[in-house]
């Protein structure tokens, strides 16, 4: 035990010694959380739009204020021409333009049908999408809201909840892949090149020649990096609730059990890593590359699962981040508990035991 | 005779169709300064961890202070102490620090470990560089404080490879003063070395070639047996048969 001690000990005077660890270490959850909540939202906000209103009625008036009073919408100005309207999207400062046709109002009441424009600049496909869903809620509300006067014996209204997320916020979604992404990236990267700065510069081979087990030496390696990323399950814990506003609506407690347990599957990965290959360079890039890469393809929380070919879809189970962001989600933004998530659970102790086994057999006890 | 602390017999190493050291069949006695020579190549490392349990050998018999290398590497390594050729403490560590960890790792106590590093600090007269990062001294005293580490926990046996490598010869020669130190409180040494002059500083050496040992006894009497004036002389008429070299 106080061989452990010691050697723990050394552990922390090496990360805290190397500044560029520690930034790592450290600055790199912060700055992902901080870049993932800020810069990098799929809600649009505050978009900047024309309208172009040849009808000037009534009807078209009372829309026009609805778009203006969305936070969605900003409403840059109104053109009078098409050919006024193609040139500020050529620009490409205007996302959207809306397009009111003459006798609006009139085709409205008296045809029950009316047109409106939506031209959208689609060169970024996933926001003009958006954009245009918001503005089709607009006018349904518009719709609904003459109808009330005007009856209409039949008709159905989808009444629409966005559960666990009611403001679409982008936050609940990032978080916990952002939490999947660090540890994976802290746990597996720091423990392979920690190992393998060892046998780089020789100094395994005097542990092994010491009284202190291969086991051992293994096991106090990676405790320390449990307790480093504990901390950062922590800071980003506390970011995410005091910064982006997000809370934490399951069991503290079990979060943070789950987290370790993820963190250990890291570890053992690191470890099979570190046992199977003999440069740092190497050990680095195979984390980042082998490790970045899947977790952020194939946890599901930038590219959704199901829309991928079945292969890969396949693929994806294998990947532990897949099943923690699955678990963080549901603990954090759900609120669910222990019962709901046990088959997470399982898989995750399932890879972590698997490679802890095939990492104990390739390790080599001897050095030859 | 004084008894045997590291006896071989016929112990052999394969990699494959590859045989690193052959049939090697040798003693080494208690307190005794045995040095281990051979060309790049001839086998010497492979040995060297064989016998530290670091490597297990293909066939034959060897026992390290009366423990098997097959079944009790477990006590071998409680009675080695182990040099490697690279430099090997952590240079982001103090001199003190790397006192503290490898007699913490060898199971000495904090009292022990106390009492040894001022020891130690004082004998290598490092007192202005206890508190330095490693990295920070000059090589000659990382070899000499690499043995100092490795000797700590008062090893039956400690397993020197290339220790004096780059190292001047006045260090070189400090360095010989402190395996003497050990040897007298009866610390037997085990030493590979390029360096003909340090071979005349072994009670015996062995000359192996191409994996096998082809001459072991005192300096005096391989000079003697080869009619050569110098270890120089000895060890260039073995090696110079030697069909295999890195």
């Amino acid at each position: 035990m106080k061989q452990f001690l010691i050697f723990i000990k050394k552990e922390f005077a090496h990360v805290i010694r190397d500044r560029k660890t520690l930034l790592i270490l450290f600055g790199m959850p912060i700055v992902q959380i901080l870049i993932f909540g800020f810069a990098l939202t799929s809600e649009v906000k505050n978009a900047k739009i024309v309208i172009m209103d040849q009808a000037n009625d009534i009807s078209s008036e009372q829309i026009i204020a609805k778009i203006k009073a969305s936070r969605y919408f900003e409403v840059e100005k109104t053109v009078m021409s098409h050919q006024q309207m193609e040139n500020v999207l050529k620009q490409g400062d205007i996302r959207l333009a809306v397009v009111f046709p003459a006798n609006f109002n009139n085709d409205l009441l008296h045809h029950n049908l009316a047109h409106i424009q939506v031209i959208a600049d689609a060169s970024d496909p996933n926001s003009a999408t958006t954009l245009t869903s918001y503005i089709g809620a607009i006018t349904q509300d518009y719709m609904t809201g003459i109808l009330t006067t005007n009856n209409i014996p039949y008709r159905i209204t989808p009444e629409i909840r966005f559960l666990y997320n009611p403001q679409l916020k982008g936050a609940p979604n990032y978080v916990p892949g952002v939490m999947a992404l660090v540890l994976m990236l802290v746990c597996v990267m720091m423990t392979a090149v920690s190992i393998v700065k060892e046998k780089e510069t020789g100094t395994m081979e005097i542990l092994l020649v010491s009284p202190f087990s291969p086991f051992k030496i293994i096991v106090s390696k990676a405790v320390p990096y449990l307790i480093l990323s504990l901390i950062n399950v922590t800071s980003i814990l506390l970011l995410s609730v005091f910064v982006l506003d997000m809370p934490i609506n399951g069991n503290i407690l079990l979060l943070f059990a789950e987290s370790t347990l993820f963190i250990i599957t890291c570890l053992t990965i690191g470890i099979f890593i570190s046992v199977k290959t003999n440069s740092m360079q190497v050990a680095m890039l195979i984390s980042l590359m082998g490790m970045m890469l899947p977790t952020i393809l194939f946890s599901g929380f930038m590219f959704p699962i199901e829309n991928m070919p079945l292969p890969l879809q396949v693929i994806s189970n294998i990947i532990p981040a897949k099943w923690y962001y699955i678990i963080v989600k549901s603990i954090m933004i759900k609120g669910l508990g222990f019962s709901a998530i046990w088959k997470e659970t399982l898989i995750l102790v399932g890879i972590t035991v698997f490679m802890l086994v095939i990492s104990l057999k390739n390790f080599k006890i001897r050095l030859s | 005779m004084s008894e045997a602390v590291i006896k071989t017999d016929k112990l052999t190493k394969r990699f494959g169709d590859f045989i690193a050291t052959n049939e090697i069949t040798f003693e080494v006695n208690k307190g005794e300064i045995f040095g281990f020579l051979g060309a790049n190549g001839a086998g010497k490392t492979t040995a060297m961890r064989m016998l530290c349990g670091l490597s297990l050998p293909s066939s034959g018999e060897a026992t390290i202070a009366g423990f098997d290398v097959y079944k009790q590497t477990e006590q071998i390594k409680k009675n080695i102490g182990y040099m490697s050729q690279k430099f090997s403490l952590y240079e982001d560590l103090t001199v003190l620090e790397n006192i503290n960890f490898f007699g913490g790792i060898y199971g000495l106590t904090d009292k022990e470990i106390k009492t040894k590093s001022i020891e130690l600090i004082e004998q290598l007269g490092l007192q202005q560089q206890a508190k330095k990062l490693v990295a920070s001294l000059p090589l000659g005293w990382k070899q000499k404080l690499s043995f100092s580490v490795a000797v700590i926990h008062e090893p039956k046996i400690v397993f020197l490879d290339e220790p004096t490598g780059g190292v001047d010869p006045v260090t070189r020669r400090q360095f010989w003063d402190l395996i003497y130190d050990a040897a007298d409180r009866g610390v037997t040494i085990f030493v590979t070395t390029h360096y003909m002059d340090e071979a005349e500083y072994c009670n015996r050496i062995s000359i192996m070639v191409d994996g096998s040992i082809q001459a072991l006894d005192t300096p005096a009497n391989l000079k003697k047996a080869f009619k050569a004036k110098d270890m120089d002389e000895v060890f260039y008429e073995l090696a110079r048969g030697a069909k295999r070299s890195e």
